[in-house]
């Protein structure tokens, strides 16, 4: 059993901004294919401000306090700065991963730039529907 | 009986609390009776004397002759003895070892070794519920085989194999047969002359004996080259100074084993069963992995489908209880449970295990408290689960189209 810190244990037992968000206009799936696990994001974003966002996750204890800890660091920022953040900084939020769960936090990172990309391509398909005659 | 911990304990498989006339033995041989049992003088002798006497008690609990006991640091030493020594020394027959593919992992590498010494390894498949595979097993066997290893009950999920079957088929090719009975040995009756092995492992802190001390059954005539070379003790077959408290301590609890195993069986059975029905009346969507009667009576192994075995086994502990899960995230690894993925589990199910094994200190109300926080942890859990909530919604989409 790998050794978690404090902080992720809490955010494991008490996770933050879990399930479905009501009025979410971003969500985005991520998964590790080998060992099985999956997260969901779901963001409410307004001009370019992340206003909300909940995480679902299938997965052990380290990649649960990820997706909790993320939905966290990521409220109220503007996406390009909420997708600057890499996956060290959400382990170190995180008071540190054992060496065999960094995959864990990868997910997280990946969770969000899949959801925005998919805000994004929503976005563009609106401004060519409304450039359309 | 032992003193009761603050927590419900269902991690058997694991170790087993030591019995307090098997703490007593042992302290009282560390404290008085600590001289050498290879010496020639009277106060080494009467360290001898209690070996012996561990010996008689210890063959008796399988069957044996004293002669055929020699004693180990545990399972792993004895399995990694026979493996590599009796394989070595079996040579002639063939540089082929035929083991299984759920084998615990001191036996899967200590065969590895082998196979980079240039042995032949064959792994014989399992069917889905952990039970080896005869037809493959005697397919296997068509080439000329030293040694044939077969566990008499799995670690992971408790079904108790045919090896008296797989001995039969082993000797007909002339191959010599060994069974890891680690598991078994204290929890159903174990015969080596029923089983027809040549060799047997077993371990004392599964049954309640002390940790670090085991045996090996070897069969008079059965050849063996030593794995520890040095002073020649147990005849040779073992060299090392004796660890004669715990030799003692294993003495003590073969012989309480012996004494109390089919009282011990039939009470963990009915816990285990009240477990096993408990969990699924109340908890949706899970599958038992094993056998469903061929099984050690205090195992049970479930998947819990749409959630991950850490994240359950970390919640239970918070609430005080105990258990064990094949998930590849409580490893630290990346890879699920071999022997759950040799049973054709799916990784999903793999990742969702959660094995209890119950033991002596377990009561109903311990049973009915772990259904009612396990259904709770199970249910957290899933209302968190994107599967879960992906089937909900495909199962309320079902349900709609039926035009309810």
């Amino acid at each position: 059993m790998p050794a978690y810190s404090e902080i992720l244990l809490d955010h494991f037992h008490h996770p933050r901004n879990h399930g479905e968000l009501a009025g979410a206009n971003a969500v985005g799936d991520s998964s590790n294919d080998s060992c099985g696990d999956l997260m969901r994001l779901f963001l409410r974003i307004e001009g370019d401000t992340i206003k909300e966002a909940t995480f679902m996750t299938l997965g052990c204890a380290a990649a649960i306090a990820t997706g909790s800890i993320l939905t966290e660091m990521i409220v109220g920022r503007p996406v390009a700065a909420a997708l600057a953040i890499t996956n060290e900084q959400v382990a170190t939020a995180l008071g540190g991963m054992p060496p065999g769960k960094v995959h864990c936090s990868v997910l997280a990172e990946q969770a969000l730039r899949s959801a925005v990309n998919a805000f994004e391509r929503r976005a563009k398909v609106g401004r060519n529907l409304k450039k359309r005659p | 009986m032992t003193a009761a911990p603050h927590f419900i304990y269902m991690d058997h498989a694991a170790t087993t609390p030591v019995l307090p006339e098997v703490a007593d033995m042992v302290r009282a041989v560390t404290l008085e009776h600590w001289g050498n049992a290879s010496s020639v003088h009277g106060f080494g002798q009467q360290a001898r004397k209690l070996v012996e006497e561990a010996r008689v008690k210890v063959a008796a609990l399988i069957g044996a002759r004293p002669e055929e006991i020699v004693f180990t640091s545990g399972a792993t030493e004895s399995n990694n003895t026979v493996i590599k020594g009796a394989a070595e020394a079996l040579k002639a027959h063939g540089e082929r070892i035929v083991i299984t593919a759920i084998e615990h992992p001191c036996v899967m590498e200590a065969a590895r070794t082998m196979g980079k010494r240039g042995w032949h390894v064959t792994h014989v498949k399992v069917d889905g519920r952990a039970t080896v595979d005869l037809d493959h097993l005697r397919r296997s066997l068509a080439e000329k085989t030293a040694l044939v290893s077969v566990m008499l009950a799995n670690n992971e999920v408790g079904t108790i194999e045919p090896v008296a079957e797989a001995a039969r088929l082993a000797k007909e090719r002339g191959a010599a047969v060994h069974t890891d009975a680690t598991q078994a040995v204290g929890r159903i009756p174990v015969d080596v002359n029923a089983l027809g092995v040549d060799y047997l492992s077993l371990s004392a802190h599964k049954f309640h004996g002390p940790k670090g001390v085991g045996a090996l059954f070897v069969r008079r005539g059965a050849r063996l080259t030593p794995l520890l070379h040095g002073g020649e003790q147990e005849a040779g077959k073992r060299s090392g100074t004796l660890n004669v408290p715990g030799i003692a301590g294993l003495g003590v609890a073969a012989e309480l084993a012996r004494r109390d195993l089919d009282a011990r069986a039939t009470a963990v059975r009915a816990l285990r069963d009240r477990l096993e029905a408990g969990i699924t009346a109340r908890i949706p969507h899970c599958l038992l992995n094993g056998h469903p009667v061929e099984r050690l009576p205090n195992h049970l192994n479930m998947s819990f489908e749409f959630v991950e075995g850490e994240a359950m086994l970390l919640s239970l502990d918070m609430h005080g209880v105990v258990c064990s899960t094949g998930s590849a995230c409580s490893a630290g690894s990346l890879d699920p449970s071999h022997v759950l993925v040799a049973m054709g589990c799916a990784p999903a199910r793999a990742h969702s295990s959660l094995r209890f094994s119950l033991g002596l200190a377990n009561t109903a109300a311990d049973v009915d408290t772990v259904i009612e926080i396990l259904a709770g942890v199970v249910q957290r859990l899933r209302r968190m689960s994107p599967t879960y909530a992906d089937f909900q919604r495909k199962r309320g989409m079902e349900a709609a189209g039926a035009g309810v």
